[in-house]
């Protein structure tokens, strides 16, 4: 009995100290050099609504990269059949996501055999004849559909990793969520607005002609001429932002080049009238055919259009050759940065959308570590006195578990870096004012025994024994619901769950384990001759 | 110390038969709130944005209104949160940032041109998509009744392993039915108060019934040894002195819970309080349905088959 008394003791004076040295790194703010070597650097790391920052939920539209390509493959497909000379009569996208082609009958089976032949990606839905002609209908291989998806969702992720590595996040989370979600947090960020318009543009970047042969007044008006749109952009920013004041361009529809060329961007500034400007350095590929597009267009005006926003439409002066281009517009030097941001980044194959967004700010998060910490410190001394004051001695040693308990959970936590939060909190509170149930259920059990006429000793003993399998009952359930818990809940939630259940398992140990060692004691001094209860 | 002096012999099982017709009754009460007027669900579930402001000076409701009416914001609800004199306000938007675009911004624009540039402080921003609200109250639904079937299960093949797996199912039966009950008043107490049915009330359901079951559990571990004890006693008898023995620790258990609780409840914050509150009615609805609705329940079901 004696050593079995020591080696307990031994075993909770070592978890103590791993305790306390777990806990040290979340307590010291800066650790001395000499600590990292073999100790334990882990910390409870601070949940997004005690730090403050956003948490977002970005929905990748994967159909609109899906329409894309069929527009890419339709536009292909034009290409092919005029230069084989069998030209499409009628050729469009439906709205079911198929390729629509209509060609005369007389041409029908070749056209049929070529597309086979050229587009193996597409499979043929139908194909009938009537009076007008040969009609066939294409939709993307299933196969090819569903990597796509993947492909456009990994993509994006990729993006916007980019995206948020140069806007300069500490310990950002960036991670795919189910089908086509892509979750992002961003702990501790200043100016979540920002963030999130650097996140969600989608940053395709055009280059397109202003047609200058029809009237833009005329266009607006009526509608713009076949193969020409209109596109907006904007002069000039008034005071706040407010007054900006939109201009409409008429463009040719054709997009001369995109972004892809694009391996890097910069902010330069610009004189004192025109403030910064955006410069891009193509690759090798990209300089050939910018060169080529000025040459060409000599005295035009090349419009710069990003996401369908015209930013400027200079005259093109000369050839430019060497792989650079500018973006100039009225930007303000923020605003100039965060393009330059997204345009080194890359597009978005497709579009995103927010559907879930949680921001909470850095002083908000302040005030409730602080109410949180005042309700742990008012909440557990009442359940302390309390103790002491139902079961005296008794009270006073299941307190000490208390303690303990709170010591080794937090160790636990820190051990393993998981996230507090508000409600993770919250459940540390809960689980002291639960955890003494273990010490209640033996105590009362120990009474029972004395009033049955039983010696303090044998008591003890029958009230350990007697009340193990109620303890065990009562922590095994509440333990299956915090992870019924945890496999539903969302961060915060996820986060009192985590204290829910890992505050189950330093209870049982602590309030069985850690008292029983104390009562051990002194019945082999041979002292339990009263008991305090 | 002793609340329950030893010996203490309450008669519980003689109310049993007006305890079940009041909880019914009340059960059924919550049941026709819950699909009349309908929970009052938060963002989380109803999908649109919450936006949490602080403002230094003291503002009225009507001047925040008239400040986002500007900026065109659609239909807002404000209220009153937080401490008096914090001037704290929650406001909800049935719109999402995706459909508004810079919602944050929208609203800083709106509220600097009313009160000034640094007067005021967006705390916090809520915003789910319609789509993910739908999601997450299904969600949520399924986990808190997914939790009660695992309660019921496990007590019958703790029980059920040693006592007989009728005697097992019974006590299952019994646990759901109470942890249902439990369930049904703390929702039905957040529909008096008003208070939003968001994630953090779930996890407070399932703390309910996480905890709950473990008085249920007591008591039927208590009514097991009896039963080896004393064999020829009645069941009622014996379930009786098994609620009566263990009274004591039920109380002091769930009275230290709700001590650590009222403490979150006054000083944990405003974002808390309605999780505390939620917890506070569960677990004083525990004690009650573990003394008069599982123990009856039994009583009932093992009266009927003999």
């Amino acid at each position: 009995m004696q050593r079995g008394i020591v080696v307990r003791l031994v075993i909770f004076s070592v978890l103590t100290f791993a305790a306390v040295f777990y806990l040290v790194p979340t307590f010291i703010g800066e650790l001395p050099s000499w600590w990292g070597g073999f100790l334990p650097t882990e910390r409870i790391h601070l949940g997004l609504d005690l730090q403050g920052g956003s948490h977002l939920v970005l929905e990748v539209k994967v159909d609109k990269a899906v329409e894309n390509a069929l527009e890419r493959i339709k536009e292909d497909m034009r290409k092919l059949l005029r230069e084989k000379a069998v030209p499409p009569s009628e050729l469009e996208r439906n709205q079911g996501n198929q390729i629509r082609l209509k060609v005369p009958a007389a041409n029908g089976d070749r056209v049929r055999d070529l597309l086979k032949g050229e587009f193996p990606n597409l499979v043929l839905v139908s194909s009938r004849t009537d009076p007008g002609g040969r009609e066939f209908l294409f939709a993307l291989h299933e196969r090819e559909l569903r990597s796509l998806r993947e492909d456009t969702v990994d993509q994006s992720l990729e993006t916007i990793r980019n995206r948020i590595d140069q806007f300069g996040v500490s310990e950002p989370v960036i991670q795919r969520r189910g089908q086509q979600d892509i979750l992002v947090q961003l702990p501790g960020v200043q100016d979540p607005e920002r963030a999130k318009e650097i996140i969600g543009k989608t940053a395709i970047l055009e280059f397109k002609l202003l047609d200058e042969t029809h009237s833009v007044e005329e266009a607006v008006k009526s509608g713009p001429p076949p193969g020409t749109e209109i596109l907006y952009g904007y002069a000039q920013k008034g005071e706040g932002g407010l007054g900006a004041e939109r201009v409409s361009y008429l463009l040719d529809a054709r997009t001369l080049m995109t972004g892809e060329y694009i391996t890097d961007a910069r902010v330069r500034p610009g004189s004192n009238l025109d403030g910064p400007y955006v410069e891009l350095m193509l690759n090798s590929n990209g300089a050939r055919l910018f060169e080529r597009i000025t040459a060409e267009n000599v005295k035009r005006r090349l419009a710069i259009v990003l996401d369908n926003r015209v930013y400027s439409a200079p005259v093109i002066q000369e050839r430019i050759g060497g792989g650079r281009a500018s973006i100039t517009g009225t930007f303000e030097m923020k605003e100039a940065r965060d393009l330059a941001i997204v345009l080194r980044a890359g597009a978005l194959r497709a579009p995103v959308e927010i559907v879930e967004e949680r921001t909470v700010g850095p002083s908000l998060g302040r005030d409730s570590i602080r109410q949180g910490i005042i309700s742990l410190v008012v909440g557990g001394s009442l359940v302390i006195l309390f103790m002491v004051a139902y079961y005296m001695g008794a009270g006073l040693v299941a307190d000490v578990a208390v303690i303990f308990n709170i010591l080794f959970l937090l160790a636990i936590l820190a051990g393993f870096g998981a996230v507090l939060t508000l409600p993770g909190l919250a459940g540390i509170v809960l689980t002291m004012g639960m955890a003494v149930d273990a010490n209640v259920l033996i105590n009362e059990r120990i009474r029972e025994e004395l009033r049955g006429g039983k010696s303090p000793r044998s008591a003890v003993e029958a009230g350990y024994e007697r009340a193990l399998p109620a303890i065990l009952d009562s922590n095994i359930t509440t333990f299956l619901s915090g992870l019924i818990l945890f496999q539903f809940g969302t961060g915060p939630i996820k986060g009192f769950a985590v204290t829910l259940c890992v505050g189950i398992f330093t209870t049982v140990l602590t309030a069985v384990y850690l008292t029983r060692i104390y009562y051990d004691y002194r019945m082999a001094a041979r002292k339990l001759t009263r008991i305090s209860i | 110390m002793e609340f329950i002096k030893p010996g203490t012999r309450i008669p519980f099982t003689r109310y049993r038969h007006v305890a079940v017709i009041l909880s019914t009754l009340v059960n059924i009460a919550v049941l026709a709130l819950l699909f009349t007027k309908g929970p009052n669900l938060g963002v989380d579930f109803a999908g649109g944005t919450m936006v949490h402001l602080k403002f230094q000076q003291k503002v009225s409701i009507p001047e925040i209104r008239q400040a986002l009416g500007k900026s065109a914001l659609g239909d807002s609800v404000i209220q009153d949160f937080g401490e008096d004199g914090s001037n704290e306000f929650m406001v909800r938007l049935e719109k999402t940032s995706v459909q508004i675009g810079a919602l944050g911004e929208d609203i800083r624009r709106g509220l600097s041109d009313q009160f000034g540039q640094d007067r005021f402080e967006i705390r916090r921003i809520e915003s789910v998509g319609p789509k993910v609200g739908k999601d997450l109250r299904q969600r949520g639904a399924w986990s808190v009744i997914a939790a009660m079937i695992m309660m019921g299960v496990y007590i019958w093949l703790r029980f059920g392993y040693s006592f007989g797996a009728r005697f097992g199912f019974h006590f299952g039966l019994g646990a759901v039915i109470s942890l249902i009950h439990d369930v049904l008043v703390t929702i039905g107490a957040l529909l008096l108060v008003n208070y939003e049915f968001d994630l953090t009330i779930v996890a407070a359901l399932l703390t309910i019934i996480g905890f709950s079951v473990n008085d249920t559990v007591i008591v039927c571990d208590r009514i097991r040894e009896n039963m080896r004890k004393s064999r020829r006693e009645s069941l009622e008898s014996i379930i009786n002195t098994s609620i009566n023995e263990t009274l004591s620790r039920t109380i002091i258990t769930t009275g230290t819970a709700i001590l650590v609780l009222i403490g979150l409840f006054l000083l944990g914050g405003g974002v808390i309080r309605p999780f505390a509150f939620a917890l506070l009615v569960g677990f004083s609805s525990g004690v009650y349905s573990t003394i008069f609705i599982a123990s009856p329940v039994i009583l009932m079901w093992e009266r009927g088959k003999k």
